[in-house]
């Protein structure tokens, strides 16, 4: 062991190194090129697992959003087609009989389904915008990141007040530059409603934008007058609920209360998010795994050139170790030797590899930023995996440097020195 | 130094025994200079293979220096090799990516030295064969004649019982030959045991004593009136 530190074995080996410059670079290569697409494909997968996370953070993953459409199936006396639209009351039906219902937010909106975007009038600027009706739990759906003032309350609900958070893009349109829209009034539908809020864009959102406006569902109720009657819910389950179950749960209660045939599939629309979300996370496993098989694969096919390398220049070689041989060289000196030239070859083109691939990763990352649909952020490697690979280079540097080792050993220093 | 004893070896070529050696006896003393001489074929080479450790006998015992040389280890063998034995081969064998120096030092390393006294008797032992001057050149870029100085000079470094040049002149014109001789015979005066395993008369003449070596066994063993190198130089 005390070998491998002294300073004489190593000017030894640099001696070699630098001896065969060429065949130096091309094992470098091969095992660098390993490395670097070992942190590169790793990095890449775990900047799309960031991506997809930071895209769904404060995002209630495990929910379905659902709604009512035609029948399809004519049931209980009535024809086919018939619309069904469910109710405000539905909502506390599935709260409170549904396991595994965290809560279930009840929405409206003018400028989606039912009907066009009102006209939004502040002094002399105007436009027309989608207009929300929503409870306060909404903002666990999908976070809302409140620039100025704040999002809407239970008690804006429960006093039906007249008060809106807008988008951005609202404010910048309706409002002169530099001047504070919270506490000014704006006209909706010929109403006027205090702005408490303005938000900002984010990416998890369906429908909202930055172009927005969120009013409380009771207040939505009153000044649209929709009754009981609602645009869609969100159902979100807790985390650990199998999302698919609470939506033929619910389905099957729904379908139930509105006279709809058990088969019939047309007659409550539904994206379910928690599936989507559990797809999308395979997806970033599965491509983690394909990063890790084909990295360690690539290092692998790295690490034999270098044995193959090696094999050839103990072969080239084989005179010279003839002649340290016959000075006086023990075997064991020898292998030590082979195997320390084919262990640093590796580390070096390793800690080449990780650097580089540091590099691109870091490149890639900014550049990912003016991409900005794109999920991928913080493409990183966990220390593990780096210590892992190194681990695995050193041990198969190892392992590949005692065949030539072994091949260097095994020739008589006679013939070497017969070798003309 | 060295006493042979009933020496044999044979070859396998193929189907066929090559049997090389047939029972050599030779008893050199110390401080000898002997020039091993014989046709391709006679065994000369296998015998100083053996003598150098780099081969091993079928039968027969072979002492060095009071050590019985048997059944040695790889190891063993490394160790005695760079403790008892210098060598030189016709073709110099220097590591052609070191320099003089560090081609000198070499064996040192094997021992075990340290770095500081290597490159002290490195120097040392290039000023003796003249050529202090080229320690940091490369073999490339030297002569010969200069590299089979420095091959001496490696040989010399480890402090050998014995010096066993193979061929040592049979890469060099005549004149450089002769200069390499009289740096074996300045060696010799000193008292190191020299063979020299040769087929040219005019160099064996500049040893003490000649073993003629045919078909494998000796034929003549003579001591012979020394020529100096020197008087052609």
């Amino acid at each position: 062991m005390k070998f491998i530190f002294t300073r004489d074995t190593w000017q030894e080996i640099f001696g070699a190194i630098r001896k065969n410059k060429l065949r130096t670079v091309i094992t470098i290569i091969g095992v660098f090129w390993g490395i670097l697409l070992f942190i590169g494909l790793q990095g890449a997968a775990k900047g799309m697992e960031n991506g997809f996370e930071s895209a769904f953070k404060g995002m209630a993953t495990n929910s379905i959003f659902l709604w009512g459409q035609q029948t399809g199936i004519p049931y209980g006396g009535y024809n086919r087609n018939r619309s069904v639209r469910i109710e405000l009351s539905d909502t506390y039906r599935i709260a409170n009989q549904i396991e595994g219902v965290q809560f279930v937010a009840p929405r409206n909106a003018k400028g989606i389904f039912d009907g066009a975007p009102p006209l939004v009038v502040n002094n002399l600027k105007s436009g027309n915008y989608k207009v929300f009706g929503d409870y306060p739990v909404i903002d666990m759906v999908s976070k809302k990141k409140l620039r100025k003032g704040r999002f809407l309350n239970k008690k804006d609900i429960d006093e039906k007040r007249k008060i809106c958070v807008i988008g951005e893009r609202i404010e910048k349109e309706l409002f002169e530059k530099g001047e504070d829209p919270i506490g000014k009034y704006i006209k909706i539908s010929n109403i006027y409603f205090q702005v408490v809020g303005v938000y900002k864009r984010n990416n998890t959102d369906f429908f909202e934008g930055d172009n927005s406006i969120f009013i409380p569902f009771t207040t939505y109720k009153k000044v649209f007058n929709t009754g009981n009657q609602i645009g869609w819910m969100v159902i979100a389950g807790y985390p650990d609920e199998d999302i698919v179950a609470i939506e033929q749960k619910v389905k099957t209660l729904l379908k139930r209360r509105y006279s709809v045939h058990p088969d019939d599939e047309r007659a409550f629309g539904a994206a379910n998010l928690g599936e989507m979300f559990g797809k999308i996370t395979g997806f970033v496993k599965g491509l983690k795994f394909t990063a890790l098989i084909v990295g360690i694969a690539t290092i692998l096919a790295g690490v034999i050139a270098i044995g193959n390398i090696l094999l050839i220049t103990v072969k080239e070689r084989t005179k010279e170790i003839g002649i340290r041989r016959a000075l006086g060289a023990k075997p064991s000196e020898i292998r030590g030797q082979i195997i320390l030239e084919s262990v640093f070859l590796t580390l070096v083109a390793g800690t080449l590899g990780i650097t580089v691939g540091g590099i691109l990763l870091s490149l890639l990352n900014q550049a990912a930023k003016n991409w900005e649909d794109f999920p991928f952020v913080n493409p990183t490697v966990s220390l593990e995996y780096i210590v892992m690979a190194l681990l695995i280079m050193v041990v198969l540097g190892t392992l590949i440097g005692l065949i030539p080792a072994q091949r260097a050993v095994n020739v008589r220093p006679i013939e070497a020195l017969r070798e003309e | 130094m060295i006493q042979i004893k009933e020496l044999h070896k044979s070859y396998r070529m193929g189907s066929n025994h090559l049997h090389v050696l047939k029972g050599i006896n030779l008893d050199i003393k110390e401080g000898e200079f002997v020039s091993i001489m014989g046709s391709s074929g006679s065994g000369k080479s296998t015998l100083l293979n053996i003598i150098g450790m780099l081969d091993e006998a079928d039968k027969g015992s072979y002492i060095l220096d009071n050590v019985p040389i048997k059944n040695l280890s790889e190891k063993k063998a490394a160790i005695y090799r760079n403790k008892f034995l210098g060598f030189i081969f016709q073709s110099f064998n220097l590591i052609n990516y070191k320099n003089a120096a560090e081609n000198v030092a070499l064996p040192l390393y094997y021992q075990g030295i340290s770095r500081k006294v290597r490159k002290e008797k490195a120097l040392y032992y290039l000023e003796k064969v003249g050529l202090a001057d080229w320690a940091h050149h490369l073999p490339s870029e030297l002569s010969g004649g200069q590299k089979q100085r420095v091959a001496i000079a490696r040989a010399l470094a480890s402090e050998p019982k014995v010096l066993l040049a193979d061929e040592p002149t049979g890469a060099l014109d005549t004149k450089t030959s002769y200069e390499v001789m009289d740096f074996l015979q300045g060696i010799n005066d000193e008292g190191k045991t020299i063979l020299v395993v040769t087929h040219e008369p005019d160099i064996a003449d500049m040893t003490k004593r000649i073993v003629m070596l045919k078909d494998g066994v000796i034929e003549e063993d003579k001591k012979v009136q020394q020529v100096r190198a020197s008087e052609y130089v």
